[in-house]
């Protein structure tokens, strides 16, 4: 009896085999491949590549399906993977001007040199579930000329090399928003060294971007509704491909090494301004791979607040407070603290126990005599 | 038992992480109590599940170690399994339950019963390395109380339990003075073990792996447990005996054997209790 409330090692052995049995479902139906998550669950990738920090979305496909579709789970199985890696070095800053755009749209003026882009979006969509493609037909697309297949989006791409300038460097111009300051000191790994208080910009907004959708999404709606309000307008979303370049030694120069598909967000907000400084726009960033909107907004708005400090507003709401976002948006870190409590805690428990019995055995003698 | 793991370094880490960690172990076996940051890597299992005590040990074994593992004193509870099994899968290395036996014991939650002799090394898994992480939990603010050895807060704490249960109100995680400087957090283990840790021949080691922390107690330290005059700190103790082993000495976790409630109490320390039943037996 005793043996077996402690478990053992043959239940863990059952449990992975009744583990692989569900992940793969009923036999009959085939089994999914990679090449399928890749593509027709691109979106679902493109979490777990930003999350995970690792981008591959070969690899990223296969977290999905060993997960069962449990992201955070996904995310974890990357990250691991991720960990026994060589780094090889740290590629040149990327220069999302000169991206191939895919999706660019500005909420802050009615055109904007370069024009407004509305690539691949959910956002006017009528959600109404589409029983086409539950028959296993394909929906029937409105233009048949119009293949928005991840193949023919290479080409849609525009193919213009000319660079499209961000719309807030635009507006830098006028110094009507702050121009942004680039880092006082290399940046650093966070997954190499441990996070020390009080963190620069560049480790913030690293933290951010592998920081749980969910919980960044929150933070941000939470300053709409008034917790820490930033006043924020969409200045700039722009997704596409851009050019990753590592500097080789033995050339003297870097050279292209690949594309990144991303998606860049410039928040604009309101400053009132101080003693030294004009009222003036200030900026919030987010970046992610992928087409990540929601994401990179959410990070955008995050980062502003966390900006506080620097702009020397009262910091009273939690989105604001850089140590209460920052040790609490890795989502592998978090899942893993509150699921640990699956654990046995027998020994702990029973020291309370025997507390509690002894507490009310002395509060039953007081109240006797 | 699943066969060794290829592709991997021994113990999984690869060296220059190792010697990362052995670099803050040692900063932190040269100031006792002392949290050491460190650059903690993802582990394959999950934070909170031992990842801060798993790259420990990692990066203290040798080939010739013999490794034991508990989890709430026992060498069968799933998540020691898991471990050993990680160790003998991606190190190879001997493992027992016999606490003797062991040259490495990674632990959660307990300390063995038997006496721990020079040459073993302890290793803890810390949830939470900060002990004043519930009074103040701002890293940035702690970080400052434990350079300005600021540690009555903590006291007051202790003296509200008093003031309101009329004893102090901590069973584990009971804070403990190291060497007579820092306040250090014993990890989760009951009060019932604090006295074991103190001048103890066996090294100490303790791995925060979510919270990216070291911290150390060399062999032969002093480790008291806070306390007030008036107040001394007292350990938990029971009317009844081991139900298997008959022992009196041991920490004994309670099992409800009905649904009407019947409890028996066994040593929580399974490999202890084995040892005296066969005594008994022979």
């Amino acid at each position: 009896m005793y043996v077996a409330v402690k478990g053992g090692e043959r239940a863990i052995q059952s449990a992975h085999e009744l583990l692989a049995e569900m992940r793969r479902g009923d036999p009959e139906v085939p089994e999914l491949t990679l090449e399928q998550i890749q593509n027709q669950m691109g979106l679902a990738v493109d979490r777990v590549m930003n999350e995970g920090s690792l981008f591959d979305a070969e690899l990223a496909a296969l977290a999905i399906k060993q997960a069962q579709g449990d992201m955070i789970e996904a995310i974890f199985l990357l990250r691991a993977y991720r960990t026994t890696l060589p780094r090889h070095g740290t590629s040149e800053p990327i220069e999302t001007k000169d991206m191939r755009v895919l999706r660019r749209v500005s909420a802050v003026f009615k055109d904007v040199p370069g024009g407004q882009l509305l690539g691949p979006t959910y956002d006017y969509t009528h959600r109404l579930l589409d029983f086409t493609l539950a028959a296993q037909g394909e929906a029937p697309t409105e233009d048949p000329s119009s293949d928005l297949s991840s193949h023919a989006f290479e080409t849609e791409v525009s193919p213009d090399p000319e660079q499209m300038a961000r719309v807030l460097e635009i507006l830098e111009r006028d110094t009507l928003v702050e121009t942004p300051k680039g880092p006082d000191v290399p940046s650093r790994d966070l997954t190499r060294e441990p996070l020390d208080y009080p963190v620069d910009r560049a480790t913030r907004l690293q933290a951010l971007a592998r920081g749980d959708e969910g919980y960044l999404l929150a933070l941000a709606y939470s300053t709409q509704r008034g917790y820490g309000r930033t006043h924020p307008f969409a200045g700039e979303i722009r997704s596409g491909v851009v050019s990753v370049s590592m500097p080789f030694e033995e050339l003297g120069y870097a050279l292209p090494v690949g594309e990144l598909l991303i998606t860049e967000c410039e928040m604009i907000n309101q400053f009132q301004g101080s003693a030294d400084v004009p009222p003036t726009f200030t900026r919030g960033y987010g970046l992610q791979v992928g087409l990540s909107e929601r994401k990179a907004m959410s990070m955008a708005l995050v980062d502003r607040s966390l900006r506080a400090d620097e702009f020397e507003e009262e910091i009273e709401s939690p989105a604001q407070d850089e140590e209460f976002v920052l040790s609490h948006c890795d989502n592998v870190e978090a899942w893993g603290f509150v699921s640990h409590l699956k654990l046995p805690h027998y020994v702990d428990f029973q020291s309370e126990l025997e507390l509690i019995r002894k507490l009310r055995d002395a509060r039953e003698t007081q109240d006797a005599s | 038992m699943q066969a060794e793991l290829t592709g991997y370094n021994f113990a999984y880490l690869d060296e220059q992480t190792k010697r990362m960690i052995r670099r803050g172990l040692l900063k932190a076996v040269a100031v006792p109590g002392l949290q050491v940051p460190f650059g903690g890597r993802e582990m394959p299992l999950p934070y909170g599940w031992g990842t801060g005590g798993i790259q420990v040990t990692a990066s203290v074994i040798g080939s010739d170690d013999v490794l034991k593992v508990i989890d709430q004193g026992a060498d069968d509870t799933t998540n020691a399994v898991s471990i050993r099994h990680f160790f003998a899968r991606t190190a190879g290395v001997e493992t027992t339950e016999v606490t003797e036996e062991a040259s490495l014991i990674q632990t959660r939650h307990r300390i063995p019963e038997s006496p721990l002799s020079e040459g073993q090394i302890l290793i803890y898994q810390v949830p939470i390395p900060e002990p004043l992480r519930f009074i103040e939990p701002r890293e940035t603010e702690t970080r400052k109380m434990h350079a300005l050895t600021e540690y009555g807060v903590m006291h007051v704490k202790l003296y509200e339990d008093i003031a309101q249960f009329g004893q102090i109100s901590t069973a584990y995680a009971y804070p403990v003075l190291v060497n007579g400087r820092y306040v250090m957090d014993p990890s989760p283990i009951p009060k019932f073990d604090n006295p074991k840790m103190h001048q103890s021949p066996a090294l100490q080691l303790f791995g925060a792996g979510r919270e990216k922390r070291l911290y150390a107690v060399p062999p032969y330290t002093d480790v008291i447990s806070l306390d007030f005059e008036d107040h001394p700190f007292e350990i938990q103790s029971w009317d009844e005996d081991c139900a298997l082993c008959g022992a009196t000495d041991s920490f004994l976790d309670e099992v409800i054997i009905n649904d009407a409630g019947e409890r028996m109490f066994v040593c929580s320390d399974t490999h202890y209790c084995r040892q005296n039943r066969d005594a008994s037996d022979g």
